[in-house]
């Protein structure tokens, strides 16, 4: 198929793709940018942490979920939450019938916190459970799917299910969580103004800092043991069980963890637009995270966020400029993207461009040339 | 909340919210055959299926305006021509969609999911651009409106009534279609052994064709009857995408028997909570009892005991 490199020369390879990665977050774009634009980023940026816990569960684990939607709506919803108590003091909300309440309950005629609100006062407790509220709904679902050998197209559609449950839910309980306009004119965090251009581009730096190192961490994940067997899991379920893995285990465990980056994710991205609403969480933003992850390259965490990045920007420019042919677009996109190049750009890139890239850099590789092993170029050949 | 109300208004209410519910018992058995015949059969996850089912309704749509203007004396009469119309155009789609796009991915069932919806995404701006974004409605004959009054308390509307005949036929016809014709006997073994079937003589790629489009026909019936209950508009379809979906699977994904019991059981409880509580917590309550059921029992109601 294609020649493999060494393991050494591979490991030096993913991380010059890191640092071009790198640099292009953190100076090119904000060099290059306005701070509209860089906002705009910064947002894309913020889906990116779900297309990599999809590379991670998805690409490599072989779980298709399409209920990544919930996860990142519950991280934002907490944050959201969280930024609300802070914008509704009792001062600045005087003119309410019950001061001191985010103004839709007031509008609703809910007159008291309820109890899932009251903890959100605290920062700390929030920042815990932006990761903890997601893990646990996924541990859940994961627990009582996987222990249950359930996998595959129902995990799929039941995960769906769930997008679908929670989007109802939240706009059918307008007085608890703001309804179908969601949570909005959230102003402040920790007295610090959110809303001026300098703290988006401080938070654009926040974004992409974790962002990069969600990345080193699903690295660190893949490369290590249980990468291992989540690709060996994918690929031959049965003889990974019977070889005494506990496989459900894994798959919980790979479920949580894409589940905590897509809800620190949400966390950010309402941080950086200001608001949070129940259309960043049904079925359709969710399939929408699947295809960044798919157009990216459903197993590599650098190409996930590429895709992100791209689809979303292609959205942007279609939206401003031909709002009629963007689901066209969208359509045929995903219908290519399975049809003519499942491994998306990061497959193409290694097709194309790695050749090319080889002629050039190919001095450097053979310093470090030692033979590869077996593992490796099994790693290197997965489809 | 059953506290406020006497008995025989209890029973009533349940009697009426039971027929309410028939309607959609009646759009999901049809959407669920189609489904379960081509997720259940061939393991093709058809996330455009509503947007088949959508076609049938534009379908009926332009049948019903094709009388009104044409020939108006017959408009009694134009709903089973445009049901008839509507299996076919989507059945034609559906054949067009297999050749051109869902042969290349048998063996990846969950990329036909993405490859789908990509296809509902191009048919829904599709609609948008032919039909406009307003959502269209048929006007029915005489003879169907008005209801029949059993008792004081309980009527049943006709339109309703005549679904739920229609879904009977099109259940029994494809239960003789699949399980007691060659056809469905080269279907079934298409199924249960792909090579061997080949090594008989069974052309599975248009055996493949005609399921798919079978299915997708079914789903243009089920549009047909949606515009007995609803109007029409580009996006309609995606709302029963999933809990059709629950439906097949929830019934048990080989089981014709248990996709009928389980679109019963789905819509009947849907409606008839309706009534007590507001439409959306309803609808949650539903789905989470399903998605709950599923988790402890995930092969389905109605699970065929087959050797694998």
């Amino acid at each position: 198929m294609k020649t493999t490199p060494s393991a050494s020369s591979l490991m030096s390879r993913e991380n010059l793709y890191f640092l071009v990665l790198a640099a292009l977050l953190l100076l090119v774009f904000p060099v290059l940018l306005d701070a509209f634009r860089l906002n705009l980023v910064g947002k894309y940026l913020t889906y990116a942490f779900v297309a990599v816990g999809l590379v991670l569960c998805w690409g490599k684990g072989g779980i298709l979920s399409l209920g990544q939607g919930v996860f990142f709506g519950l991280g934002g919803y907490c944050m959201a939450m969280f930024l609300k108590l802070e914008a509704s003091s009792p001062e600045a909300t005087a003119s309410q019938s019950t001061p001191g309440i985010p103004d839709f309950m007031d509008w609703n005629q809910v007159t008291e916190l309820p109890w899932f609100w009251q903890p959100f006062h605290s920062f700390s407790f929030t920042l815990i459970a932006v990761v903890m509220v997601p893990v646990i709904l996924a541990f859940i679902i994961g627990v009582a799917m996987f222990k249950r050998r359930v996998g595959g197209v129902y995990f799929a559609i039941i995960t769906q299910a769930i997008a679908a449950i929670l989007t109802i839910l939240i706009i059918g309980q307008q007085g608890f969580t703001g309804g179908a306009n969601g949570i909005t004119d959230l102003r402040t965090l920790m007295g610090w103004d959110i809303r001026g251009n300098e703290a988006k581009t401080v938070l654009y730096f926040v974004t992409s800092g974790l962002l990069l190192a969600c990345v080193l961490l699903a690295r660190h994940v893949l490369g290590s043991k249980l990468g291992r067997i989540l690709v060996a899991m994918r690929d031959q379920e049965d003889r990974v069980r019977f070889s005494g893995y506990d496989v459900a285990s894994f798959k919980v465990f790979v479920f949580c963890l894409a589940a905590a980056l897509s809800g620190i994710g949400g966390a950010l991205f309402t941080l950086q637009v200001g608001f949070m609403s129940p259309s960043f969480v049904g079925i359709v933003p969710s399939i929408e995270m699947v295809i960044f992850c798919a157009v990216g390259g459903r197993h590599s965490l650098l190409g996930a966020v590429y895709g992100a990045l791209l689809v979303n920007a292609a959205k942007t420019g279609f939206s401003e400029s031909f709002p009629e042919l963007w689901l066209y677009a969208m359509g045929a996109l995903f219908i290519a993207v399975v049809l003519a190049f499942p491994n998306g750009i990061a497959g193409l890139y290694q097709r194309y461009l790695m050749p090319l890239e080889k002629k050039i850099l190919g001095g450097l590789g053979k310093a470090a040339n030692t033979p590869p092993t077996a593992a490796a170029r099994r790693m290197e050949e997965t489809p | 909340m059953f506290a406020d109300y006497s008995m025989p208004e209890l029973m009533s209410i349940f009697a009426m919210q039971g027929f309410a519910g028939l309607s959609l018992f009646s759009i999901f058995v049809l959407m669920a055959l189609g489904l379960a015949i081509i997720f259940g059969q061939m393991g093709v996850i058809n996330m455009a299926h509503g947007e088949f089912m959508i076609l049938g309704a534009y379908t009926t749509y332009l049948t019903a305006g094709l009388f009104e203007t044409v020939m108006p004396g017959l408009y009694g009469i134009y709903f089973f021509v445009a049901m008839f119309l509507a299996f076919i155009a989507s059945a034609l789609l559906g054949m067009l969609v297999e050749w051109l796009m869902i042969r290349h991915l048998y063996h990846r069932p969950l990329d036909t999911l993405l490859a789908t919806w990509g296809l509902s995404l191009i048919l829904q701006q599709a609609y948008r651009s032919i039909f406009g974004a307003r959502e269209v409605g048929v006007s029915l004959p005489d003879w169907m409106m008005g209801s029949i009054a059993v008792t004081d308390l309980v009527e049943i509307p006709i339109n309703g009534l005549i679904v739920m005949m229609l879904t009977l036929v099109i259940a029994t016809l494809v239960y003789l279609l699949m399980f007691r014709s060659g056809w469905g006997r080269q279907v079934r073994a298409v199924v249960q052994n792909r090579p061997m079937a080949e090594a008989v003589g069974i052309d599975t790629g248009k055996v493949d064709r005609i399921t798919f489009a079978l299915g997708c026909g079914i789903a243009g019936v089920a549009g047909a009857a949606f515009t007995m209950i609803g109007s029409t508009g580009p996006t309609s379809g995606q709302l029963y995408i999933v809990d059709t979906f629950l439906v097949v699977v929830f019934g048990g994904a080989q089981s014709l028997l248990g996709t009928i019991a389980s679109a019963f059981t789905i819509s009947q409880a849907q409606s008839t909570m309706e009534f007590f509580l507001s439409g959306s917590m309803a609808k949650v309550l539903t789905l989470l009892v399903v998605v709950g059921i599923l988790m402890l029992r995930p092969q389905g109601l109605f699970a065929l005991k087959v050797r694998r």
